[in-house]
């Protein structure tokens, strides 16, 4: 297994100086493009280009003193400023950004070490714990709440150089699908304001979306951040459970939970996970598995060979494709797939039977966990405290106040399962299942490199369209939560739209890999992304500013 | 950061008094208002009074003629970790509130648990002493609850898969009750971790919480329901308590709540098979106490029996308040409490390997039941041998002495002798005194050979008890060598007649009874020092010589 997937990448590193160059390549493959990838419409033809890293970009500009730290971190606090009032992506942002980039500034000046993500304005989830800024987990009942210590993420975000610019909007405590379940504001997705962002990570997918940060860290617990990234048109990373230390991350499902990356590039969203994974001594279940540079593979287009995904065996998930998908995220995704045979890929369609079992088993045991994890916010120790003369009433104050009507259905759902009686018909089962999809994922992958499957059944909706119907919301995981309960890492990556009305909406698909085995997917996900042209995942809200930004995050074609 | 939190916790008014508070205050302040000691020897001659103590024995006697009692223990022993069992805190009891925490034992949100391996390794220690089974994979899982002291509302515990089972313990009974050995089987050890304290201050319409002792570890020990009494299921705890301090897991003080027993109690005329209603007695800070409670509480359901009342008898936890003497209601329970248990996510599996367990096994030290067994052997009597065992120190001490000279009678009874009433006198341990075990059996081999008398022995052993030294440097130092030459002896003998002569008449004329008056002052003459067998040897031959 793991020796079909080194192979190819040494060949291709192997193969790089004879390659052809890039332009002649392009042609090429426009060439004989296949037709469905032309279905889809085509928002921005003309601006229709690559992404390249940002993260690589103000590396070399400040390192080379093309640019200034502090040049950059202006430019996007300015866009921030322009575009939060429409967007809302933020619950706080820092007040110090600009020092923190005069201070990197500085010590490139003297010379010093500034780290690989100097300069890197990361966007963080609010439910992601911050010393210095509040960490409200989207919550009443955690308002106002500042934690005395950085999530290990976070920590090794700092280290890395890394500027935190703010705190991103979420469903509460990560519990939803749109982020409208947040307690302080509703975000919009910046493809159109009228939509949700998705969720739960929502801020967080929204603001790099909308460039209000280079990349930014979700939370992915049943699809918290593959789905916003589908919506939202951005890059999202669903690391292997136990690859990023959850130390410092306020838990939902603690055995589902699984800090996560957003950028607009493979590239970037890689250089970030690089940067927070590895075992961490504060969480006994993250992994001691040694960390492969994942980096080293975001070679330049113009190395790679004709067909530099050959040999690569694909399985699309037949069950993912079917009844209740929408028909243009169907054909966004045969025209991702056509893509990957055209790098050479064998595409082949597999089932996993127990693929439908997973959404109920999925919300078992994440209310569950839930129903134990939030029995921490009694009012007691910090937080907001509905005051009382009575112990019992100090608690369902507290709880009934501070916590909002989907984090109480999730208590509710939850506790029951585990209640006596009932702990064997819900809980043990869903565990039951929970080993049912890990064994047909690990045969599944036993003989296919990579699964693929859409990261959503549809792209975003309207705000307010599914607030009454948690059911409908729930239905909507059934793409992501499979893979949280086998603990997989995947990558979701824009591949094309849907109609909205005149304008469209992006469609995100997924790629599952086998556990730890994220450098494959990274792999995968740049060369696919590199490759396929005629997009712009740029949305119209900053479309216009961007091209005149000094900053180039895509190279116009 | 320690500061803000501790603040948050200190400054905020909890809650007022409500009538479930009050009723939990007793229980934990317990540990506070109890000055009675731990061991099981002292605190039985502290029971109250012997009348009492006397016609409460005989009440029960009388009870368990129609009755047969069944009593069951749970025991929670705090381990002597360097560390809180799941985060880096270190504890010590006693320290200022709230001094002792950091964001995962506050439960704080994003904190994770990181099991101390000290804990498993303790855990192992004692499954292995109480002859249990370990579990080669064992987990941990949440057991569910709100309580103010419990920071994540739920304390880390272990449910269906605990770490040892199906173990047991043997007891020697002392004389006093009756002697004979006992055998009680253990249930299960489980691994857990403990909750903070609330301190209800009398002045403020508020409680306070303590979370110092939140996260420390603790070890639960249930016991099979094979007591049938007071006395036995005192036993039992102090038989545990040993075997915890043998072990160097834990202090096993009572006092600190360091060891904490609750006891299920029912009764069931005799011959009938199914069990009563069971009661839970709390509040239990030393054995007698335990004992006492027990006794108290058969009597009084042995009394509902015959009465015809036996329904009231209820599934309930009572309270031992030491004042009255007896057991209270604290709360009655409702049906089973569900705790909503299920396996922790934050801790992956605790997995042993044979070699982990094998190597504990063999670095185990000498447990009290086989050091009363080799006891035994050696020929010391049950009372010696329950005295030596019953503190590990004790016993160390006791095998220390014996290893270079193997007088095991003499040495046993100067510890329990002149040591130990020292010891008690000036309220130090064994360790706390200056006299080492080789210095003692030093002591015993010169009072066997000859150099020093038995009372120098007991001079000297004071002098070491308080100061230390050694037994050479002592005797060399106050020149306390014994005269043994019967010439040297002669010459201060002659003296003393010399210098006594109406006694001497007075004894020639058959007042043999002044031997001892010669005795005496020829002792006075030597210092002490002549031998007092040679004395009496050439002074009767003196005395006696021109009559
Ligand atoms: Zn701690």
């Amino acid at each position: 297994m793991l020796s079909s997937v080194q192979n190819p990448r040494i060949l291709l590193l192997h193969h790089c100086r004879r390659s052809k160059p890039l332009h002649h390549h392009h042609r090429l493959r426009r060439h004989h493009y296949p037709k469905s990838i032309h279905a889809s419409p085509l928002p921005h033809p003309i601006s229709a280009s690559l992404p390249t890293s940002q993260i690589q970009t103000i590396q070399k500009s400040i390192l080379s003193r093309e640019k200034t730290t502090r040049q950059f971190a202006e430019e996007f606090l300015t866009r921030l400023r322009t575009t939060e009032p429409h967007v809302k992506s933020f619950l706080h942002v820092s007040e110090t950004v600009l020092n923190e980039a005069d201070e990197i500034d500085r010590k490139i000046d003297r010379n010093e070490d500034v780290g690989p993500l100097a300069g890197v304005l990361v966007a963080v989830k609010d439910n992601i714990c911050t010393a210095d800024m509040p960490s409200t987990a989207g919550s009443k009942i955690l308002e106002n709440y500042r934690p005395p210590f950085d999530a290990t993420a976070v920590r090794k975000l700092k280290e890395s150089g890394a500027i935190i610019v703010g705190k991103t909007n979420l469903d509460e405590f990560g519990m939803g699908s749109t982020t409208e379940g947040s307690a302080y504001q509703v975000t919009s997705n910046p493809w159109n304001l009228e939509c949700v962002p998705g969720g739960s990570s929502g801020g967080s997918a929204a603001a790099v979306s909308a460039r209000q940060c280079v990349v930014s860290l979700g939370s992915d617990t049943g699809g918290s951040v593959r789905q916003p990234a589908s919506f939202c048109g951005v890059v999202g990373l669903k690391p292997t459970y136990g690859r990023v230390s959850r130390y410092g991350l306020v838990a939902y499902a603690s055995s589902l939970d699984v800090i996560g990356c957003f950028g607009s590039s493979v590239a970037d969203a890689g250089i970030l996970l690089q940067s927070i994974c590895g075992h961490d001594k504060l969480d006994a279940t993250s992994s001691k598995r040694e960390v492969n540079d994942f980096t080293s593979q975001f070679i330049s287009k113009d190395y790679f060979e004709s067909q530099p995904l050959k040999g690569l065996r694909v399985g699309v998930i037949s069950e993912t494709l079917g009844d209740g998908v929408n028909q243009e995220v169907v054909s966004s995704i045969r025209g991702a797939i056509s893509h990957l045979e055209e790098l050479g890929c064998t595409v082949t369609e597999v089932s996993l039977p127990s693929f439908s079992l997973g959404l109920p088993a999925y919300y078992v045991l994440a209310s569950s966990e839930s129903s134990s994890n939030l029995s921490r916010y009694d009012g007691v120790r910090y937080g907001n405290q509905t005051v009382s003369d009575e112990l019992s009433s100090l608690y369902g104050g507290s709880r009934a106040n501070g916590f909002g009507p989907e984090v109480k259905r999730r208590i509710l759902m939850g506790t029951y399962a585990l209640s006596a009686g009932y702990y064997d018909a819900y809980y043990k089962r869903a565990q039951q299942v929970r080993t049912v999809v890990q064994k047909s994922f690990k045969a599944a992958l036993d003989l296919h490199d990579i699964l693929i499957s859409p990261a959503a059944p549809s792209a975003a909706y309207k705000i307010g369209e599914k607030k009454n119907d948690p059911l409908a919301m729930y239905a909507g995981d059934i793409m992501t939560v499979n893979v949280n309960l086998a603990g997989l890492p995947a990558l979701v990556l824009p591949c094309g739209f849907v109609k909205d009305g005149s304008a469209s909406l992006p469609v995100g698909f997924q790629m599952i890999g086998a556990a730890f085995d994220e450098e494959k997917l990274l792999r995968v996900g740049h060369i696919f992304e590199q490759t396929l042209q005629g997009y712009s995942f740029i949305p119209p809200l900053i479309a216009d500013e961007f091209k005149s930004s000094s900053v180039k995050i895509y190279q116009l074609g | 950061m320690a500061l803000t939190l501790f603040r948050g916790i200190h400054t905020r008014p909890l809650l007022p008094y409500s009538s479930a508070f009050s009723a939990r205050k007793h229980v934990i302040f317990c540990s506070m208002q109890s000055t009675q000691t731990e061991t099981s020897m002292k605190t039985k001659q502290q029971a109250p009074s012997n009348f009492t103590e006397t016609a409460r024995a005989k009440a029960v006697e009388k009870v368990l003629k129609d009755y047969e009692a069944i009593i069951g223990i749970e025991t929670h022993v705090q381990l002597s970790t360097t560390t809180k069992a799941f985060c880096g805190c270190a504890y010590t009891y006693g320290s200022q509130p709230n001094s002792c925490v950091c964001p995962v034992c506050m439960g704080l949100p994003g904190a994770l648990p990181v099991l101390n391996s000290k804990v498993i390794k303790c855990a192992v220690m004692l499954g292995l002493a109480l002859n249990c089974k370990l579990s080669l994979s064992s987990k941990f899982d949440r057991k569910q609850y709100f309580y103010p002291d419990l920071p994540k509302g739920y304390q880390i515990s272990q449910f269906d898969i605990p770490i040892a089972t199906n173990g047991f313990i043997d007891v020697d009974l002392p004389l006093e009750f009756g002697g004979g050995h006992r055998r009680f089987g253990i249930t299960r050890v489980h691994m857990e971790e403990d909750a903070g304290k609330l301190l209800h201050t009398g002045s403020g319409p508020y409680s306070q919480v303590d979370l110092n002792r939140a996260g420390v570890p603790l070890l639960e020990i249930v016991s099979e329901p094979d007591m049938r009494t007071g006395i036995e299921a005192a036993e039992y705890a102090a038989e545990l308590q040993r075997v915890v301090r043998y072990l160097g897991v834990g202090n096993g003080n009572m006092q600190e709540g360091s060891l904490r027993c609750d006891v299920n109690v029912s009764i069931r005329p005799i011959g009938q098979l199914e069990f009563g209603t069971k009661v839970e007695i709390k509040n239990l800070n030393s054995f007698s106490a335990m004992s006492r409670a027990i006794d108290f509480e058969i009597a009084r359901q042995a009394e509902l029996y015959n009465q015809g009342q036996a329904d009231e008898i209820v599934q309930e936890t009572r309270l031992w308040e030491e004042g009255s003497q007896k057991t209270f209601t604290m709360r009655k329970k409702e049906g089973l409490a569900d705790y909503r248990y299920f396996p922790e996510p934050d801790l992956p599996e605790v997995v042993l390997t044979e070699e982990y367990v094998n190597g504990i096994r063999e670095s185990l030290p000498e447990l009290p039941e086989m050091k009363r067994r080799r006891y035994e052997e050696m020929g010391l009597t049950m009372q010696d041998i329950l005295f030596l065992a019953n503190d590990v120190n004790v016993a160390e001490f006791f095998d220390a002495t014996i290893a270079k000279v193997p007088d095991i009678k003499l040495a046993a009874n100067w510890i329990m002798g002149d040591i130990a009433a020292y010891m008690k006198n000036e309220k130090l341990s064994i360790n706390e005194i200056k006299l080492s075990p080789q210095e003692l059996s030093e002591l015993i081999t010169s009072i066997k050979s000859g150099t020093i008398s038995g009372k120098i022995g007991k001079e000297i052993l004071i002098e070491l008890m308080k100061k230390g030294g050694t037994v050479k440097g002592l005797i060399e130092e106050k020149d306390l060598v014994q005269i043994v030459d019967p010439v040297e002896i002669e010459k201060i003998i002659d003296k003393v007649i010399a210098n006594n002569p109406k006694q001497l008449e007075q004894y020639r004329g058959g007042k043999t009874k002044l031997q001892g008056f010669f005795a005496g002052q020829v002792m006075k003459e030597s210092k002490g020092k002549a031998n007092p067998g040679l004395v009496n040897k050439i002074l009767i031959e003196k005395l006696n010589a021109k009559s």
